[in-house]
């Protein structure tokens, strides 16, 4: 069960609009290294997860992913406030405003939607630790992008700063979580079997 | 606490949920550190009283901090994206 927070993890106050950059920034809410498919990712993988810690440490994460969610979206909402139809002709936000006018839905900076094609839930531990470190390291760096175009708004620079932060400590929670899952196997050969699946698993003891 | 203003409160709610979380997230992995578990409960405290006089004052942050028994202030102040909302 989860309850609502009427609060952000970081003050989001953007004072001039700029449908170019929300236009970019949009890949983080529902682009192919985007916070919803972060937690998507993280909320999903849960179930095939055998270790309390690790199932802890997905929760809590895929929870903070939740509420990155709608830091991106309160940015993007931000920044396209009292657009007039001049500056929506004359930026990239063309093409989103005829379907969606200034409403927020998640699809990546190039226009593609959001999908579950871009994420995995493998139901094997090991491999979707992996895929959690890789996913920390390409949002990591999509907000290293995104960093580079908004140099001159420091609205906007000082919380895409504190989102790049958080990948890098989510990053080093599942390098944690992918030795603790490893210490439970047979060192001898850890990609021997799917710890969550297969009987001879020890951990399954 | 309760000198505070709206914005300090705000701003120490942030900052002591924001400690919880990151905590909490490095106790899960190291769920044996007596530091930093010392450390979760004090800003626990702080948190659940500094949330408390909020509510009373400004209004729900949860749907469990309605504290008015006349309204349902739930739906009055702003939400997180809006102006003068909670971010």
């Amino acid at each position: 069960m989860w309850t609502y927070n009427k609060m952000l993890e970081f003050p989001v106050k953007i004072k001039t609009t700029n449908p170019k950059l929300a236009m970019a920034i949009m890949s983080q809410l529902g682009g192919p290294d985007g916070e919803k498919g972060a937690s998507t990712r993280y909320l999903s993988q849960r179930y095939a997860m055998k270790d309390k810690r690790v199932i802890a440490t997905l929760t809590d994460i895929g929870t903070e992913e939740l509420n990155h969610e709608e830091m991106v979206a309160t940015i993007i909402t931000q920044l396209t406030k009292n657009l007039t139809i001049g500056e929506i002709e004359n930026s990239g936000f063309y093409q989103y405003y005829v379907d969606h006018t200034i409403g927020i839905w998640p699809q990546a900076a190039s226009g593609m939607p959001f999908s579950t094609a871009t994420i995995q839930s493998t139901g094997d531990p090991i491999a979707d630790l992996h895929e959690d470190l890789a996913a920390e390291q390409k949002a990591r760096l999509t907000y290293d992008n995104i960093l580079r175009l908004c140099k001159d708004e420091p609205d906007v620079y000082e919380a895409i700063k504190f989102l790049r932060a958080r990948e890098m400590v989510h990053y080093q929670r599942f390098g944690e979580s992918l030795r603790l899952v490893q210490e439970g196997l047979d060192a001898r050969n850890f990609y021997a079997f799917n710890p969550s699946f297969d009987k001879k698993a020890p951990c399954l003891d | 606490m309760e000198k505070m203003c709206k914005e300090e409160l705000k701003q120490l709610i942030r900052s002591t949920n924001f400690a919880v979380i990151e905590l909490g997230l490095y106790l899960n992995t190291h769920p044996t550190c007596a530091c930093a578990l010392a450390k979760y409960h004090n800003l626990k405290n702080t948190l659940k009283e500094a949330v408390d006089v909020y509510e009373r004052q400004y209004g729900p942050l949860t749907i469990y901090g309605v504290k008015c028994e006349e309204e349902w202030t739930w739906v009055n102040e702003p939400w997180p994206w809006q102006e003068g909302g909670n971010c």
